[in-house]
């Protein structure tokens, strides 16, 4: 079976890849890229561990070919802290003890972000309808919701808002 | 050594980051499934479509035909277990049963269950070398119903499981794999003496864990029998101890090594993957990697059990309970061990109760073999009887906290099961409970308050411990116990509170089997006490041996050295005057006053507190749609002493959330041949965070004596009343009393129209 060559943005990166036809692109992240943050907790779109950013949009990559990465732009876990700065969001996750096993954390990462990209003083109710694509089993999502406010905060400071 | 003083504690009760976090928030965290290994093969499962069948043969010819497929495995490459194998350490495991469970001989007992395994370079030709793997069945009757199973002329899972603790031995084998009975006083005296009683029965279903990290292993065989198994699991030592015996090696051939682990809640305390990927990698003579699909997880893995129970309570007017029956039906799944036994030790353990009996029974059916799920047993009971309890309370006009504060079990209570508390703090939960602002506030129509208590034993057990000073005077402290919820972080703070250093100068590892001794599981609540126990004398020692190095650094005695904020200091006058000692003082010395400091402990902890906990919830019924919304939730509990508190309150808003899920969503559903028709979170439905409100949790802290810091455990009981304070809610909202999980909008919609003409009726 003939490899598909893809070419396409990654965490900022071009990225060049060679992918199977049948291969997701969380499969491509995982097995070829060796970018093992985006996690896979169910390859039906249901659990939201898998998330990335595409093209600004939030997407489950375990519902999107590999091949269908080519010329996008794709935000990973990997991706969103700047250096050795973390993202608000992650350094909010940590002070609010909002992860127990940590293994749907990165899929929440990427969401709560692209959620503050979007709007920088969500509500209670609209975090929890955002994060309503992303199955946390082990905090019954109080201290979710609560550092992802708390990081809107701090980045409505920021931003002089 | 004790620590029991709350107001003396520095690190101790206070909320740093956990070591772990930054690479848990950065994705740099290693699961089951990251890890890869150099000229590594990935392995399938080929799973029977049947919910019973004979397995006639297996060809697997055709599969290994396939290129890059490099090895098949079947139950003939797996040993046959002698009796005298069949438990394992302190937590018995009938490894008899868990070898045919993870590769089925000579029946398929579920559909699901392993029939043969393949390795191949690649995943996709894996999988189409699984559709080559030709095997034939002949499908026999199945039975899936607790009661069915039951039944004289029920399909039989084994010919020889003949119900145990019946006297005498029965005649025929059976589907009831155990009866169980607990009794105390005389329950038909109870309930002549009875003003009131109430009998009714409760159904639930099985529920899964649902831990979102799918299973995952890689295990490498050398040629020479030395083996690497990287897994995610509950325990490393329970991988090496269970894959040892079902694969035929010996222990000290195995190093487990754990990797992060994505959530378990007891569904990862037995193995499923590692001993076939042992046999597909010593056959193939290359490390092979498997990991579980969400569809297998669902079909073959978990869940626990479903129930029938009838309860039956008789009680005075003025509110004693004077008699409580139970009979409480279980299943087990394709193997005998439900969790019927904890179901009737917790059921009636949060009351003071003069009679008692309790009869359980094990029920063997058509089903995946059932895995611990946090509190294993209890919160099945405890939704049939804190529901019966709020039925007796509006039986008999009787507020709910104060019916449970009237007959609440107290210290000196003797528990039907044998045990006489101690030190518990369950009143001290229903105080706090009527001391909440939650309790103050006033409902809306169609809205309703619902009040359940719950009650876990914990446990204890063996766990090794050991603290490291490095030479540059930071400190590495290594245990046993897989980190599943921020446990590393506790563990570290206990460390640094007795040595007297900040938290982040202490790191902690989870060490491999070949790291550090023995460790039972992480599960049972028991890491934060037992593990806790281990670091905390690991610690001690090494503040012993610190002593000693100074005092070898001064010339005086030991006896005249203090340790104390860190460092050692001369104990008065008398033991002359030096400058303190800090640790990287010392520890830059160490080669000269005796070599490297360091203290390893292996304990067998006992004395465990049990936990009791009190919930408050308050839901709003949509009458047109039977959606049930949970608008407010306060769970109160007894922690002991937390140690990193936000990690405590995690704990209970997750059992919180769990619960929910049982009570209003969750469920195996088959089909009419006995095969799963939900195997997926689409149709799973496990509560997401629009579903669910802020859960507010007050910590009761009524220290346990037998933990130096008065830990006891905390992370199982949350979820055990929260299924009946659901359904006590709904009752209190429409007046109608729903006793089958889950409480779905189908069957509340249902309830509400039937109950609707009598309502109309009424106004």
């Amino acid at each position: 079976m003939a490899k598909h060559h893809v070419s396409t943005t990654i965490n900022g990166e071009p990225v060049e890849f060679l992918c199977e036809p049948q291969q997701t692109l969380l499969d491509v992240l995982r097995d070829e890229l060796n970018l093992t943050g985006s996690k896979e907790g169910c390859s039906s779109g249901d659990c939201g561990a898998c998330t990335v950013i595409c093209d600004g949009r939030i997407t489950c990559s375990c519902l999107m070919l590999g091949a269908e990465a080519e010329g996008r732009t794709i935000q990973t876990v990997e991706g969103i802290a700047q250096g050795d700065k973390l993202h608000p969001v992650q350094q909010k996750f940590l002070e609010h003890a909002a992860l127990q096993c940590g293994f749907c954390t990165p899929g929440f990462i990427v969401a709560a972000k692209a959620l503050l990209d979007e709007n920088l003083n969500p509500t209670e109710e609209e975090t929890r309808y955002w994060l309503a694509g992303n199955l946390c089993r082990c905090t019954g999502y109080d201290k979710i919701v609560r550092a992802v406010l708390d990081a809107a905060a701090v980045m409505r400071a920021e931003a002089g808002r | 050594m004790s620590y029991l003083e709350k107001e003396s504690l520095k690190v101790v009760g206070t909320r740093p980051i956990r070591p772990d976090g930054v690479d848990k928030v950065t994705g740099r965290a290693n699961f089951g499934a990251d890890m890869v290994m150099p000229g590594m093969l990935w392995g399938k499962i080929k799973r029977s479509p049947h919910a019973h069948a004979r397995i006639l043969s297996v060809k697997t010819d055709k599969a290994m035909a396939l290129p890059g497929v490099k090895a098949v495995t079947t139950r003939a490459d797996f040993p046959d277990i002698p009796p005298d194998k069949r438990s394992i350490g302190a937590a018995p495991a009938n490894l008899w049963d868990l070898s045919r469970n993870c590769m089925a001989k000579g029946k398929a007992l579920y559909e699901g269950h392993a029939v043969a395994a393949v390795a191949a370079v690649s995943p996709a030709i894996a999988e189409e070398a699984l559709d080559l793997i030709e095997v034939e069945y002949e499908p026999l009757p199945y039975v899936m119903d607790v009661e069915a199973a039951m039944m004289p002329d029920a399909p039989l899972l084994h010919d020889d499981i003949f119900t145990s603790g019946v006297d005498p031995k029965p005649a025929k084998p059976s589907n009831v794999a155990k009866m169980i009975r607990y009794a105390k006083g005389d329950v038909e005296a109870g309930f002549a003496e009875a003003d009131t009683i109430i009998e009714r029965r409760y159904t639930t279903k099985p529920v899964h864990q649902a831990y979102i990290e799918p299973h995952a292993c890689v295990v490498s065989v050398g040629s020479d029998g030395q083996t690497t198994i990287w897994s995610s699991s509950q325990g490393q030592f329970m991988v090496r101890g269970y894959t040892s015996r079902i694969v035929g090696a010996d222990i000290a051939n195995i190093r487990a090594i754990p990797a992060e682990i994505g959530g378990g809640f007891g569904g990862k305390t037995i193995v499923y993957l590692e001993p076939i990927a042992y046999m597909l990698s010593k056959k193939s003579g290359r490390p092979v990697k498997i990991v579980m699909s969400r569809e297998e997880v669902f079909r073959a893995t978990g869940p626990t059990s479903g129930a029938v129970i009838d309860v039956k309570l008789g009680a005075k007017n003025d509110g004693r309970i004077v008699s409580a029956q139970a009979v409480l039906k279980y299943q087990s799944g394709a193997f005998p061990g439900s969790p019927v036994n904890q179901g009737c030790m917790c059921g009636f353990a949060m009351y003071d109760l003069p009679n008692v009996l309790v009869t359980g029974y094990d029920v063997l059916s058509n089903r995946p073999k059932v895995a611990a799920y946090r509190a294993p047993g209890a919160p099945i009971a405890s939704f049939a009887v804190e529901s019966c309890v709020d039925e007796l309370a509006r039986e008999l006009g009787i507020d709910a906290l104060e019916l449970r504060r009237m007959n609440g079990a107290k210290d000196g209570t003797k528990a039907a099961h044998g045990p006489t508390w101690v030190n518990i703090g369950y009143q001290k939960t229903i105080e706090a409970a009527k001391a909440t602002e939650h309790l103050g506030t006033r409902l809306g129509p169609n809205q309703g308050r619902g009040i359940a208590s719950g009650y876990w034993h914990n446990a204890g057990g063996e766990s090794s411990a050991a603290c490291h000073v490095n030479e540059d005077g930071t400190v590495t402290v290594t245990e046993g116990h897989p980190d599943i919820g921020g446990s590393r972080a506790s563990m570290a703070m206990m460390v640094a509170e007795v040595l007297g250093v900040p938290f982040d100068q202490v790191r902690p590892v989870v060490g491999d089997t070949t790291a550090i001794g023995f460790s039972a599981s992480t599960g049972g609540s028991r890491v934060t006490f037992a593990g806790g126990m281990a670091v905390t004398q690991s610690a001690q020692k090494v503040v012993e041996e610190l002593k000693k190095r100074a005092a070898v650094m001064w010339d005086i005695s030991p006896e005249a050295v203090e340790w104390h904020d860190g460092k050692a200091f001369p104990a008065g006058a008398n033991a002359g005057s030096f400058d303190p000692l800090s640790l990287a003082d010392i520890a830059s010395k160490a080669a000269r006053t005796g070599g490297p400091i360091s203290a390893e402990v292996q304990i067998n902890a006992q004395g465990q507190g049990p936990g009791f906990t009190t919930h408050i919830c308050d839901v709003e019924v949509d009458r047109e749609t039977g959606h049930v919304k949970i608008l407010r939730y306060t769970a109160i509990q007894d922690v002991g002493r937390a140690i990193h508190p936000s990690y405590v309150e995690g704990q209970m808003q997750g059992g919180v959330a769990q619960g929910v899920g049982w009570a209003l969503s969750e469920e195996y559903i088959y089909d009419k041949d006995g095969r799963l028709e939900n195997p997926g979170f689409l149709d799973y439905r496990v509560p997401v965070a629009s579903d669910m409100p802020m859960i507010d949790t007050v910590m009761v802290e009524v220290p346990n004596p037998r933990h130096p810091f008065g830990a006891r455990g905390v992370g199982e009981v949350p979820i055990v009343p929260p299924m009946a304070a659901v359904a006590n809610a709904i009752a209190d909202a429409t007046g109608i009393r729903l006793r089958d999980l889950p409480m779905s909008p189908p069957r509340l919609l249902a309830a509400l129209d039937d109950s609707e003409p009598l309502r109309q009726a009424a106004e």
